[in-house]
């Protein structure tokens, strides 16, 4: 919006290249393959997905890999009707918390296979302990998007 | 030990200032610094807290205040977060080595894109932003969870809206100043669900410098000081998941700050306090975790009134974050509050009781992943 005094408008993009890391490139390779996973601490015994080099508990190495069921129940949620600039997709959408069985974290990710059309109608399928079910994207690309969404079970 | 106090503090409004950062700067540290009858020589030191590359896209850090705010030339630090760049001048003091130290906040909001895309870059490039998490995600699945598990319902976390909008009136510092409706806040879009668009802060201009001596100078430079008697701050992991969001650092912050400051009974001991809420149902969880009342009893306690302007504990007289964020300013700006109504100069939202120990909190990251709280006394 222009505004009642002089100003100057400029965009900033800058290209940046981030590491993935060992532990997280494992990670990401695994779900191309259609496969969660996950890494256990040594010292506690909790899993946490995405996979960790540390344990954010215990701040202990997390040697042990498991592979974790793509599915689990919901935590909370919340439906997205907000616009705003560099938005990752168009509303509406639904973003939950979900714990992954035999995980002891909360993953964060899409909610699809839901009529989005009535907000009234999303709340009252959408509760607390929904179990839902990861849906996968035909291609991938060794991203956290290769999970297209995750879906309530019937 | 030393003693450390805040002699005098300056604020801009929070409405949108023509002004460029630069200048905007200057006049608030101008004016503290006019008020307090000093030159620039003769602060010690000087602590400046905001977040230009990310909150401006201007400069790299707060390099681009350091003029504006008289740091050149001068032993100085800084912090994005305003209330630990509160801290760490306090520090300043209490090592012995400078007698005064000025500490300016400095952000303007009005020039950046929104909030929602920018808190996006808070998260990780490989897991959270592409999942679309930012702040009022976050805070909308935390309402959620906070709801579902203490019965809190959606008029109760309204009703913080229509109070801190009200408060505002009276200030005449703020930002948004417009009384505001229960049934306006319950029928704004429900933008990210529960999340309503009313119960979101705006976003703000602002710059708060405050003034810190020693015990000896303080006194010298005011027959007012108020002293700095308790402080704690505690971190929360950085992926939201790793973390109960009905359960995080605030506790562990307040009774570091409650220890220090001698005080076992919370509710009795604070006079008024100045909670950061940037969205509403936040000030009713964080109130719960302070000790002003138990676990999942926030929806009672707004209920009764209380936490209202005239109530025995009121809460965010000033307004609050609901009427004015700035962003990073905001923790300092609930800080100087603190110390107005201790000094009784805080104007039409002076709260009416006998004001002898405030608590001003600060939050960041997302779902209250840092919490500050600090206690100040007359």
């Amino acid at each position: 919006m222009p505004k009642e005094y002089r100003t100057i408008r400029g965009d900033v993009a800058l290209p940046y290249k981030w590491a993935l890391g060992k532990t997280w490139t494992r990670f990401f390779d695994g779900l191309k393959e259609e496969k969660i996973l996950g890494t256990k601490c040594t010292q506690c015994g909790k899993v946490f997905v995405p996979a960790r080099t540390f344990c954010p508990v215990c701040l202990s190495d997390m040697a042990e890999w498991v592979e974790v069921k793509p599915e689990g129940e919901i935590l909370t949620w919340t439906f997205v009707s907000a616009k705003y600039y560099g938005q990752v997709k168009d509303p509406p959408y639904i973003i939950a918390t979900i714990k992954l069985v035999g995980t002891d974290c909360g993953f964060h990710h899409f909610i699809g296979g839901v009529d989005l059309s009535d907000a009234k109608q999303v709340r009252q399928k959408l509760k607390t302990g929904t179990k839902v079910k990861a849906v996968w994207r035909p291609e991938k690309k060794a991203e956290i998007l290769d999970i297209a969404y995750f879906a309530p079970l019937k | 030990m030393q003693r450390v106090a805040i002699t005098h503090v300056a604020q801009s409004p929070g409405v949108e200032s023509k002004e460029n950062l630069h200048d905007f700067t200057y006049q608030v540290n101008r004016e503290v610094l006019d008020k307090a009858g000093l030159k620039r020589a003769d602060v010690g030191c000087i602590i400046s807290s905001s977040a230009d590359i990310f909150h401006s896209g201007l400069s790299c850090a707060n390099a681009f205040d350091w003029d504006g705010i008289g740091a050149f030339m001068k032993e100085g630090s800084r912090a994005e977060e305003s209330a630990m760049s509160f801290i760490y001048a306090c520090f300043r003091v209490l090592s012995g080595h400078f007698d005064t130290v000025l500490v300016t906040a400095a952000i303007k909001g009005s020039e950046n894109p929104d909030n929602d895309a920018i808190t996006p870059f808070y998260g990780d490039p490989f897991y959270l932003r592409p999942v679309g998490m930012n702040e009022s995600v976050v805070a909308a699945m935390q309402m959620r969870q906070y709801m579902d598990r203490y019965g809190i319902t959606e008029e109760q976390c309204a009703k913080v809206v229509v109070k801190n909008r009200g408060n505002a009136l009276f200030n005449p510092y703020t930002h948004i100043r417009k009384r505001v409706s229960l049934e306006d806040v319950m029928s704004s879009d429900r933008i990210y669900d529960p999340l309503k668009a009313l119960e979101c802060a705006p976003k703000s201009d602002g710059v708060v410098s405050v003034l810190i001596a020693s015990e000896d100078k303080a006194k010298k430079l005011t027959d007012k000081p108020v002293w700095l008697s308790g402080y704690g701050c505690s971190l929360d992991h950085f992926i939201p998941g790793d973390r109960n969001l009905l359960d995080g650092q605030l506790q562990a912050a307040a009774g570091r700050a409650y220890e220090m400051a001698g005080i076992s009974d919370p509710r009795k001991a604070i006079d008024v306090a100045e909670v950061c809420e940037p969205y509403a149902f936040q000030e009713l969880l964080w109130c719960e975790q302070l000790g002003f009342c138990k676990e999942g009893e926030g929806g009672k306690l707004i209920d009764s009134g209380i936490t209202q302007m005239d109530g025995s504990l009121p809460v965010n007289p000033s307004g609050g974050v609901l009427a004015m964020n700035p962003y990073t300013s905001r923790g300092l700006y609930r800080i100087a509050e603190a110390a107005l109504q201790l000094k009784g100069q805080a104007g039409e939202h002076q709260v009416g009781k006998k004001v002898k120990t405030a608590l001003a909190h600060s939050t960041h990251g997302f779902g209250g992943q840092c919490h500050s709280v600090v206690i100040l006394s007359a």
